[in-house]
């Protein structure tokens, strides 16, 4: 049974719309996480789900119950803040204990509820201290566990991580998988960083100005992104996009002209595309070799090398690409820097085509569900 | 650090001391030039079976009931009137702006204007207030609000209500504006009614500030003068401690005992906010 459906739901606020016409299925105990740049209206998505804000039009099921028009507390949800949103007065037992308390369970259930949530957050020990006294991490789990007490049929998480620092927020993702898994929640998670979204994610919802731009799992998204915006937003460094003339295209594969001259083939259905046609490529940093072919499409001076440890991104000054540069993830032991003249190769199944509208074309012998 | 305190030294404890030292002596505004020294008895001195001082006057003490009345009354009723405005004006409503200045007007007027503006709206034999109420039937004669011993005090407690509550909407509404708006919308989540919000998250998030605005308007309170004597002048039903402290200082032109009396009236406040401090401290649930 789906946990949480969505049908057409749009929302302004006033004349300026927040959500176009955004349709999603959730199944019961998936993992979903809205992704997307800032203000594509993945927290206004949230919002309209947990009831804070009103809908313009659509409809919401949340267990198949439909919610809109509900107040909050009777869609059986749970929603974790930003911000935490704990109440400062309250210390973490009495913050996490605060909404069942108003929903009149007795005190012995109240108390089961919160050490056991407590137990499995591992803050037993910090239940009487206030937020202020807390951690960041601390507070993050106190509101974690304030979500959990209410036994949602769908947890609600707006950037759950973002308040923390970088090795915290890796730790705490791990956590927060290992959690979803045991408690076999539906959780709609929202959040802006690629990583956590490709990491956590069963499914992702890569949203832009108010609109669905695909959804799928993680390595569909990855692997066939459907237009240049989730090519770019997906995966880091960002896919590199080349202008390119179509020279021939058929259903099996387009050879794309670069504007130094150089070509290319892509493993895509062409059929659409006519010759001459203008189109953008695009190749990930890390589906780019180094060759001694001198024919090789990509080949230009090294700007910028740098040394991660486990990789080296090379910065190739390439006309017609869209930054005005072409990133190339290159083994750590390639001895390039600064002026080194490098020939890249990228295989012909890993090349996208984009047609002028933005939208990718279909890889080759396959079918996009 | 320097310059303050001997700014302090000079606006404030100068003035004081002189006032505490004249309180132990026998100077009166005739003549301050000889004064001899005569210790307590201003406060208080037993003499030939009688006792004398401040402390033995008994309108003293009714001036201390009526301030202590005048104080709890007052302040209670601002900050009530206070925080139901304040709630009402951090509500977004079209025209907020409007009204939220609208509403210190009252605080913008001086005070001698004010109350001069009140002693004519409440006059009983040309006042709107009488007029009004005996157009409408409510009363069948001329009431005299600020005369009548009884009514007085109350004359002056709504007139101060009026005016004052302004001030304390002005701190109550910045109090409002500093709590965490994202504990609204979790408690929105968590189905909270609005009265379990107000008494549960509003009023303990708000206790800090508003403590500080009762503390503010209560050390205001206690020297009340300028508002009681223009509107009874020295009637003994209004009369404050500081309108006591004046009458004997510039009426009585006695220096001595006047000043012994501010001294008591400063000591009274002063107390009293020590108190309120202690109070509000020591308040559970309030660390931050």
């Amino acid at each position: 049974m789906a946990a949480v459906v969505l049908r057409s739901v749009t929302k302004q606020f006033g004349l300026s719309p927040v959500l176009r016409d955004i349709d999603l299925e959730v199944a019961d105990g998936e993992l979903v996480v809205l992704v997307g740049p800032s203000g594509c209206g993945k927290s206004t998505l949230l919002r309209v789900i947990a009831g804070l804000e009103e809908l313009t039009h659509g409809s919401i099921e949340i267990a198949g119950r439909r919610v809109d028009g509900l107040p909050p507390q009777e869609r059986s949800v749970a929603m974790m803040f930003q911000s935490y949103a704990l109440y400062p007065h309250m210390t973490a037992y009495q913050n996490m204990a605060f909404g069942l308390s108003l929903a009149r369970y007795d005190r012995a259930e109240i108390a089961r509820r919160v050490h056991h949530a407590a137990e499995r957050l591992q803050i037993s020990a910090l239940l009487d201290r206030k937020p202020a006294e807390l951690s960041g991490g601390q507070r993050q789990r106190v509101a974690l566990g304030r979500a959990i007490v209410r036994d949602p049929a769908v947890f609600l998480l707006d950037e759950p991580l973002s308040n923390l620092d970088a090795g915290l927020r890796a730790r705490t993702r791990l956590e927060l998988a290992k959690l979803h898994r045991e408690l076999g929640a539906t959780i709609l998670y929202v959040t802006h960083d690629q990583l956590e979204a490709m990491t956590l994610g069963q499914r992702l919802v890569v949203l832009r100005e108010g609109r669905v731009e695909q959804v799928g799992t993680p390595l569909e998204i990855y692997r066939l992104p459907r237009n240049v915006f989730v090519a770019g937003f997906i995966g880091s460094p960002a896919m590199n996009f080349l202008d390119a003339s179509v020279v021939s295209a058929d259903v099996r594969e387009v050879l794309c002209k670069l504007e130094g001259g150089a070509l290319v083939r892509a493993a895509v259905n062409g059929t659409p595309l006519h010759r001459d046609e203008r189109v953008t490529v695009g190749v990930r940093p890390e589906h780019l070799h180094q060759t001694s072919d001198p024919e090789a499409p990509l080949h230009g001076n090294v700007t910028v090398a740098e040394v991660v440890g486990e990789a080296c991104y090379a910065y190739l000054e390439i006309a017609g690409a869209r930054d005005g540069f072409v990133v190339a993830r290159l083994d750590a032991d390639t001895p390039v820097r600064a002026g080194t003249a490098l020939q890249l190769h990228a295989p012909p199944e890993r090349v996208h085509v984009f047609d002028a509208a933005g939208d990718a074309l279909e890889r080759s012998g396959m079918r996009r569900s | 650090m320097t310059p303050m305190v001997v700014a302090l030294a000079v606006a404030a404890g100068w003035p004081l001391a002189r006032t505490v030292w004249l309180s132990f002596t026998d100077a009166t505004l005739a003549g301050p030039a000889d004064v001899a020294w005569i210790g307590f008895a201003n406060y208080l001195e037993h003499d030939a079976g009688e006792w004398y001082g401040v402390l033995a006057d008994p309108q003293w003490w009714h001036a201390v009931r009526n301030t202590l009345v005048f104080a709890v009354v007052s302040v209670g009723l601002e900050t009530m009137l206070g925080l139901a405005i304040a709630l009402a004006l951090n509500t977004p409503f079209r025209g907020r702006g409007l009204v939220r200045a609208a509403v210190l007007v009252p605080w913008a007027i001086p005070t001698v204007v004010s109350a001069k503006l009140w002693a004519w709206m409440l006059n009983d034999e040309f006042g709107i207030l009488n007029h009004v109420l005996l157009g409408l039937g409510v009363i069948s004669a001329p009431i005299a609000w600020v005369a009548n011993p009884d009514l007085a005090l109350g004359a002056v407690i709504a007139v101060d209500v009026w005016k004052t509550t302004p001030f304390m909407v002005l701190l109550i509404l910045a109090g409002l504006q500093m709590l965490p708006q994202d504990c609204y919308e979790a408690a929105r989540v968590d189905g909270v009614s609005p009265v379990k919000v107000f008494l549960r998250v509003t009023l303990p998030l708000l206790w800090p500030a508003l403590a500080v605005a009762v503390a503010f308007r209560a050390l205001d309170a206690l020297r009340i003068f300028d508002l009681v004597y223009v509107l009874t002048a020295n009637s003994t039903s209004t009369m404050s401690i500081s309108v006591y402290a004046r009458q004997q200082l510039i009426d009585f032109q006695d220096i001595g005992y006047g000043s012994a009396a501010s001294t008591l009236v400063f000591l009274t406040i002063g107390l009293a906010a020590i108190a309120y401090l202690r109070l509000v401290r020591l308040r559970p649930g309030e660390t931050a």
